[in-house]
């Protein structure tokens, strides 16, 4: 944007925008999650090792010894290569089930703030049964019964995360829903679905896009707390989960590299998303 | 509930004997378990026996449910407890100072670490722990059960319940934060500072007391959360809780044991919700049943 030539007032999204651009935090969680994302996308640019390849003579190898920049695994894999290529399944299934969660969780959302009375109270109750249940262990129940592929394990975060998502849509909705601007449109005899998605919808964008990265964030947090308890996930696979599970009992040998670098890995990406989350709800709740 | 227990028995039998077995054996191992008929009838069948403490018996150890979950359900809650003893008073007090310090570097500081805690899984802060207490110092045990003297339960359960205790510091310190922000600004902090109450007497009895009923609140619903995290913290440090059985539980497809836990889990989870609404309800007369707002 460039400032000096418009000087006139910028609108409420343009004034955002160069907010969050100010932010260190912003810059700093975007940096962390573009390099995981980069890491999921091309790992072969970060490393050339394979990660799985095993060599049972060098186990355990420091790091920095034998070009191995951060040590060997109890098989002799490169640890960096590792953790690098950890990110492909994490970076592909917590996305993947944000976005499920978060379009399912809007329209129910819109439905029930909009619509109201019996709609609201039937689906309010629903979510309250559904939201006092730990998340991961509903999660865990469906992925024991059903056959535990992506496709599940992005399905079951998806619709576990729909009704809290829901919640907040449906605050935000109640908000606005007798602002001037929908009566407006209802006088005019617009449609319930028109008044939802074409003229409430924009409006509430900035309370979406924090539950999207707040719960993005989670959904990073329950699939590694799937894959460490050993679902979601095939054995021998990178992921970090799995492989602080794997290793864990590394560490009794004095053996780290293993299991913290994972560790760092999972809690940088957390944390990079976290940044981002709370520099947009500050933005956004100004 | 009946949501998660009716999506349960899916088909038992095909999930013991794996996707190669015969048609027939599946039926045949789904009757003599009793999860053959319609799923009402099965559901009905279960929930009656739950009741009355009767959760059939465990496919892997061939034993009665009931006996493995009362000693695991102990275990857990001894954890579960030394978590709360440990994150309550450290999560209001943080919460308490970042209000008072408000949009200073003490308070942003409190904000994000303990926002980043939150959502960093319980394994990577436990695995972190065990390197420097249980490994390098070896001040405490890297895992294991509780049991001997109560010196030598603390020292178990420390590691654990200080990794749990990090997951809910910031859900706690924020909520504190919230209301104590809420509650300095509001009038009768006002006229009880105007009457020349001193500083301390204020925050104490006018401020905090207010400022720690969302933190009930939300203490109850991060219930929930301390449940799921035991699932996972106790999978990390080996602890053989309710949530370590769960998870072998579902490894080993042990359903009956699976659904047994669960189901204490869940019930527990929903009585901590409504004790948390009675509470609140109590504490706050603005706050009536029934009413809309």
């Amino acid at each position: 944007m460039n400032s000096e030539t418009k000087p006139i007032a910028k609108t409420p999204s343009q004034e955002m925008r160069s907010q969050l651009l100010k932010s260190k935090t912003f810059l700093l969680g975007n940096l962390g999650v573009a390099f995981w994302a980069i890491c999921a996308i091309a790992p072969g640019l970060i490393v050339n090792r394979d990660p799985a390849e095993q060599n049972l003579i060098k186990k355990w190898t420091h790091p920095f010894t034998d070009g191995f920049v951060l040590g060997t695994d109890r098989s002799g894999r490169d640890v960096l290569s590792r953790a690098i290529y950890g990110a492909r399944e994490i970076m592909f299934i917590a996305p993947a089930a944000t976005i499920l969660g978060v379009v399912v969780g809007v329209m129910l959302g819109l439905v029930m703030g909009y619509l109201g009375r019996v709609v609201d109270d039937i689906l309010s109750r629903i979510i309250e049964a559904l939201i006092s249940l730990p998340v991961i262990l509903v999660a865990l129940l469906a992925l024991t019964v059903l056959d535990a592929g992506r496709a599940t394990i992005i399905g079951v975060i998806g619709f576990l995360f729909a009704p809290l998502i829901a919640r907040t849509v449906r605050a935000a909705v109640l908000a606005e829903r007798n602002l001037d601007y929908v009566r407006c449109a209802e006088l005019s005899g617009e449609n319930s679905l028109y008044v939802m998605f074409v003229e409430i919808l924009p409006n509430i964008f900035g309370p979406i896009i924090v539950e999207f990265t707040v719960r993005l964030g989670y959904a990073v947090f329950t699939m590694a707390g799937l894959s460490f308890i050993g679902f979601g996930t095939q054995p021998g696979s990178p992921d970090w989960g799995r492989t602080i599970f794997d290793e864990r009992t590394s560490l009794l040998s004095n053996v780290w590299w293993p299991s913290i670098i994972p560790a760092i890995a999972l809690a940088s990406l957390v944390v990079s998303i976290n940044l981002i989350a709370d520099a947009i709800q500050g933005v956004v709740d100004k | 509930m009946f949501v998660v227990a009716s999506v349960l028995p899916g088909s038992v039998g095909r999930a013991i004997l794996g996707p190669f077995a015969l048609q027939e054996s599946v039926d045949q191992i789904n009757k003599e378990l009793g999860v053959n008929g319609s799923l009402y009838s099965q559901y009905f069948r279960w929930i009656s026996h739950a009741i009355r403490g009767d959760f059939g018996d465990s496919y892997k150890f061939q034993g009665p449910v009931t006996d493995y979950l009362a000693s695991a359900f102990w275990s857990s809650t001894k954890l579960a407890v030394l978590t709360l003893i440990i994150v309550v008073p450290i999560g209001i007090l943080g919460g308490a100072i970042a209000a008072l310090r408000k949009d200073q570097a003490s308070d942003r500081i409190i904000t994000v670490t303990g926002l980043s805690l939150a959502v960093t899984p319980e394994f990577a802060i436990g695995i972190v722990l065990i390197l420097f207490f249980a490994v390098k110092l070896r001040w405490v045990p890297a895992g294991g059960s509780a049991d001997g003297s109560i010196i030598d339960q603390f020292k178990v359960l420390i590691l654990p319940a200080v990794t749990l205790s990090a997951t809910l510091f910031g859900y706690i310190a924020r909520m504190t934060r919230a209301g104590t922000i809420e509650a300095l600004a509001s009038d009768y902090t006002r006229t009880a500072e105007l009457k020349g109450l001193s500083r301390s007497r204020v925050l104490g009895v006018h401020v905090l007391r207010n400022a720690l009923l969302p933190t009930i609140a939300v203490l109850a619903s991060q219930m929930s959360y301390l449940l799921g995290g035991l699932l996972v913290t106790e999978t990390m440090f080996n602890y053989k809780g309710l949530g370590l059985l769960i998870a072998n539980a579902a490894n080993d497809r042990d359903i009956p044991m699976l659904m047994a836990a669960v189901f204490v889990v869940g019930t527990f989870a929903m009585i901590m919700t409504l004790i948390a609404d009675v509470i609140t309800a109590w504490l706050n007369p603005r706050i009536r049943f029934g009413s809309h707002v």
